[in-house]
């Protein structure tokens, strides 16, 4: 069952779904990514709840003109108007009032999603004879969706895509550096509003599928899970775009392989289960490796301090430290330094007056911005340089282990 | 209005609607001041999959299963914000988002699994409650409010939001002075002793309290306009936290009230015949409150620099 | 004697460190993978003035945060009058950095004094005639009293620092540890600062300062402790100021010419 779902052969409906939904994937996480990079990742969370009130009012302006209240490109359109005037309110309590980002978002979502619970109502009451079925725009629904839904879906995707990639670089700019980019005499204003454009297309584009209070699922979940693959910021949009595409299609298949498994909620699953493994195994960002490189260094640490502790003949009471040195074999159980430990902890102490000289010297300025306590001095210096520092510190020659 | 149609139909709503704005406006404000409004924006989102979790291992529709489902829910998500944030040096809007949608999508999920059609639970009630359906059927009027027999049969969510009020003043009151201290300078409240990490998780911990309460009256994006929508319109009128605090309460009931006036009768005088969503119509109102004193508030822009740290 | 970093390491039993009002043995603080500051002892001198001097992101304010618990160190002790921190914190008075706040908080100048009493009044003492009158004494001696109703963002940099020492006076402790109060602020704030520093000192309590201009040392202390993640020297300012320690500290980073300045200055 999965499997056919997996090669588009579960019907027609089931594929309609399946390549709109990778399609809004991608979309999703590209145009995501600016935000997230931009750190405004939840200003999508007040568009998208922003759009209620437009499809009601969308509705009920086409059903009094005698229309199919339902056309999807009508509903679309409300939405998108209805979100820019939220993003517009949320733009001006930020600039104009005292207000901080967090709350203008908060306020909008809510008061705007609580006007559309009203409207809704009205909707209900109204006796236009049949059920509008508008709640299905808050979870999504994509049973008996139609050739043309998925061709608007399709076509708004590709559009919002394209656009991306048409202003990809100013935008960076911005989520990089405003005030940069601002002396560079870029609009970041404009910028800015442009980003939120594109957010909104795609969230008005995923309103049929994933609906509005998960479709910002799509739009955050896949950068952050990018994030931990690489440090470059072109990737991230690339890595964004691909977990996107793939969430949206193993999510539309998840879904279409069994019953009660609602589209826009296996989706955003998937989508997160990316993000889990992403956030434990990434190399280098991910935890696990966080935690290793941690003990690492926390080792590092109390054994250089153990070490230049030795050297000077004091005590060392931390445990760590002296459960380190031993197993090391540098002390005795008794706390006594070893040969080698006597050995190493001596050039522990000349390690550290070779630093003291290389960081009191403007020639070696560059090096001694490396000093972190724990770097070994010939990882930074030529034998030639280390052999001039000592001739200047004079005393006995190192000791060799 | 006669008490007689007034009491059973409309003063339990009313009172609940009250309740409930109070207690979230009161850690809203904190939670405003602290730049965490989002907070609460995250917490109503998971109370669905907690009260969906509840009922699972429970089966049944209970109250106090599913508020400690729901408050657990709310603590795990906030756990989970915490460790994304940190572990993945991930900024906490991109954490937030992360974590409510997941877990949101995951009640929705098991919602849709299980068989929930003997009982009254649906998502379109989580995201928006009922609160026109909180009525008070044995009560017959004003004397019904001395009558024990009629007081027996208040419906229970009145009760459990007015003690749910009540925890939000004493813990309001009781934490006052550290709350006020650490909000304001967490790093110098550290050093005179005050536990600023407990105090910062006691009060999501309220406010998760808070919004678990209200859920059932006004559903769980609309919350988000209590906690947000009245402690705003107040930092528009003072500059200080105490009257503040006063103006959002005083915004709050307003609301509240007016929202429930406005959903039952608003539709008669303009020549409808049925009653709008009166939780929908709170939070218009909240949020038309927010735009006028925004506009004309006395103390509606910024006097000093926004924090760097 | 100059004293160049030797001593390491949590190596110092604690009954030695008992006169002093603040002791720091072998801490270590790291943000992510580079330590801030690496293995720093400090014995603070009881009564005396104390300037922590070093380069920007030398670990000075990171040092002073980590003495004071507000972040964690990897590894290290802390001892204030020869105790642990958690028992002595009503000894101690901090005085953050301005930045660290939002002044556009609702909360009036004088509030922020009494934050101050917080440990005399507890969760709910009521405030009293006398706690306000303590207040606007501290108010007072920086020369902000009549700013006492004033909402804090209406403030000019300056006195916002002064609001802050103000409310450190208002802790009545005997270890005062602020955090740059000179730096951003004009003149006149300087003067009523130092002044208000100077006649702590008078009073026999003792002072820690993140400081960041050299020209000013000599004039305004009388200890310093100069740290580039490492302690580089510490001592008084006649023994530990030096054009030595100071190129030890600033390596590169300091044109000769002001060390020659500076050494000429201190003669």
């Amino acid at each position: 069952m999965l499997w056919d779902a997996l090669t588009l052969q579960l019907g027609y409906n089931a594929t309609l779904v399946a390549i709109g939904a990778t399609l809004l994937g991608i979309a999703a996480g590209v145009t995501g990514t600016f935000l997230f990079l931009r750190k405004r990742a939840l200003v999508s969370d007040a568009i998208s709840h922003a759009t209620l009130p437009g499809v009601c009012l969308a509705f009920m302006v086409m059903a009094a003109l005698g229309g199919d209240g339902r056309n999807l490109i009508g509903l679309l359109a409300g939405s998108a108007l209805s979100a820019w005037v939220g993003l517009l309110c949320m733009n001006w309590l930020t600039s104009r009032t005292r207000l901080a980002e967090d709350a203008a978002i908060g306020s909008v979502l809510s008061v705007f999603f609580g006007f559309g619970v009203v409207l809704l109502t009205v909707i209900q009451t109204m006796g236009v004879g049949r059920q509008a079925g508008l709640e299905g725009f808050l979870l999504g629904s994509t049973a008996g969706m139609l050739w043309a839904d998925a061709m608007v879906i399709a076509a708004g995707g590709a559009a919002t895509l394209a656009l991306v990639m048409l202003i990809r670089r100013p935008m960076m700019l911005v989520a990089f550096d405003p005030e940069y980019a601002a002396a560079r005499g870029l609009p970041v204003g404009r910028i800015d509003l442009a980003m939120m454009g594109l957010v909104m297309a795609v969230t008005v584009v995923g309103l049929k599928i994933v609906g509005l209070i998960l479709i910002v699922a799509l739009l955050i979940i896949p950068p952050v899970t990018a994030r931990f693959w690489t440090e470059r910021s072109d990737h991230v949009v690339l890595i964004s775009g691909f977990a996107g595409g793939l969430a949206g299609y193993l999510g539309a298949a998840l879904s279409a392989s069994a019953p009660n498994l609602p589209t826009g909620p296996i989706i955003v699953l998937v989508s997160f289960a990316f993000f889990a493994l992403s956030l434990f195994l990434a190399p280098v960002r991910g935890v696990l490796a966080a935690v290793l490189r941690h003990i690492r260094f926390q080792r590092r640490v109390h054994m250089r301090q153990g070490l230049l502790a030795l050297a000077q003949g004091q005590t060392i009471y931390e445990p760590l430290t002296l459960r380190l040195l031993r197993r090391a074999g540098l002390v005795r159980p008794d706390g006594v330094p070893t040969e080698t430990g006597k050995a190493r902890s001596a050039k522990a102490l000349r390690d550290e007056k070779r630093w003291e000289l290389v960081r009191a010297d403007q020639a070696h300025e560059a090096t001694a911005a490396l000093y972190d306590g724990l770097r070994d001095i010939e990882t930074v210096l030529t034998r030639d340089q280390i052999a001039e520092i000592d001739r200047r510190i004079g005393g006995p020659q190192e000791v060799r282990p | 209005m006669s008490g007689a149609e007034f009491v059973p139909l409309s003063l339990t709503p009313l009172l609940i609607g009250i309740f409930a704005a109070v207690a979230c406006a009161l850690p809203g404000n904190f939670l405003v001041l602290r730049k965490q409004a989002l907070i609460g924006d995250a917490i109503s989102h998971v109370v669905l999959p907690g009260i969906v979790v509840a009922f699972l291992l429970t089966g049944v529709i209970a109250a106090w299963p599913m508020m400690l489902g729901a408050a657990g829910a709310a603590i795990l998500a906030v756990v989970l914000i915490e460790a994304i944030r940190r572990l993945g040096k991930i900024e906490p809007g991109a954490a937030m988002g992360v974590v409510f949608t997941a877990m949101f999508a995951g009640g929705v999920l098991l919602l849709e699994q299980t068989d929930t059609s003997t009982v009254h639970l649906d998502v379109e009630h989580a995201l928006y409650g009922n609160l026109e359906s909180l009525i008070w059927l044995d009560a017959s009027g004003w004397s019904s409010l001395l009558d024990p027999e009629a007081l027996a049969g208040l419906p229970v969510e009145l009760p459990r939001m007015g003690v749910t009020l009540l925890l939000v003043i004493l813990f309001t009151w009781l934490l006052w002075r550290p709350l006020k201290i650490s909000t304001f300078d967490e790093g110098y409240a550290r050093t005179i002793g005050i536990r600023t990490n407990l105090l910062g998780l006691a009060l999501v911990v309220m406010a998760a309290i808070a919004a678990v309460a209200a859920f059932d009256a006004v559903g769980s994006i609309i919350v988000i306009a209590m906690f947000i929508c009245p402690p705003a319109a107040a930092r528009m009128m003072t500059n200080r936290l105490e009257r503040q605090i006063a103006w959002s309460v005083v915004f709050a009931v307003a609301s509240a009230v007016s929202g429930y006036v406005l959903a039952g009768y608003g539709p008669l005088w303009l020549g409808g015949t049925d009653a709008v969503s009166a939780a929908g119509m709170i939070a218009t109102m909240s949020g038309l409150i927010l735009a006028l004193t925004a506009r004309f508030g006395p103390c509606r822009s910024r006097t000093g620099a926004p924090s760097q740290a | 004697m100059l004293e160049l970093a030797t001593s390491e390491g949590t190596t110092v039993a604690p009954q030695d460190l008992a006169a002093s009002p603040l002791a720091i043995r072998g801490l270590t603080v790291s943000y992510g993978q580079k330590p801030a500051v690496f293995s720093v002892d400090m014995t603070v001198q009881p009564g005396a003035m104390t300037a922590i001097i070093g380069p920007n992101g030398a670990g000075k304010s990171t040092l002073l945060k980590a003495a004071l618990g507000i972040i964690t160190p990897l590894s290290g002790q802390v001892t204030v009058y020869g105790q642990p921190l958690d028992d002595r914190r009503a000894r101690i008075a901090y005085v953050p950095q301005r930045a660290s706040v939002d002044w556009d908080f609702p909360t009036r100048v004088i509030d922020v004094v009494l934050m101050g009493l917080y440990r005399e009044l507890g969760l709910l003492g009521r405030v009293r005639a006398r706690h306000r009158a303590t207040a606007m004494d501290c108010l007072n001696r920086v020369g902000m009293r009549d700013f006492a109703d004033r909402q804090i963002g209406q403030l000019s940099g300056g006195q916002q620092q002064r609001v802050f020492l103000a409310r450190a006076l208002a802790q009545d402790a005997d270890l005062y540890l602020l955090d740059e109060p000179f730096a951003g602020v004009d003149a006149a704030t300087e003067k009523a600062i130092i002044a208000v520093l100077k006649s702590l000192k008078q009073a026999g309590k003792t002072v820690v300062v993140v400081h960041h201009d050299l020209a000013t040392v000599t004039d305004y202390f009388d200890h310093v402790f100069l740290i580039n993640t490492r302690k580089v020297a510490e001592g008084t300012v006649a023994e530990a100021f030096t054009a030595e320690t100071l190129q030890a500290t600033y390596g590169g980073r300091l044109a000769t010419a002001q060390i020659d300045q500076i050494s000429r200055a201190l003669g």
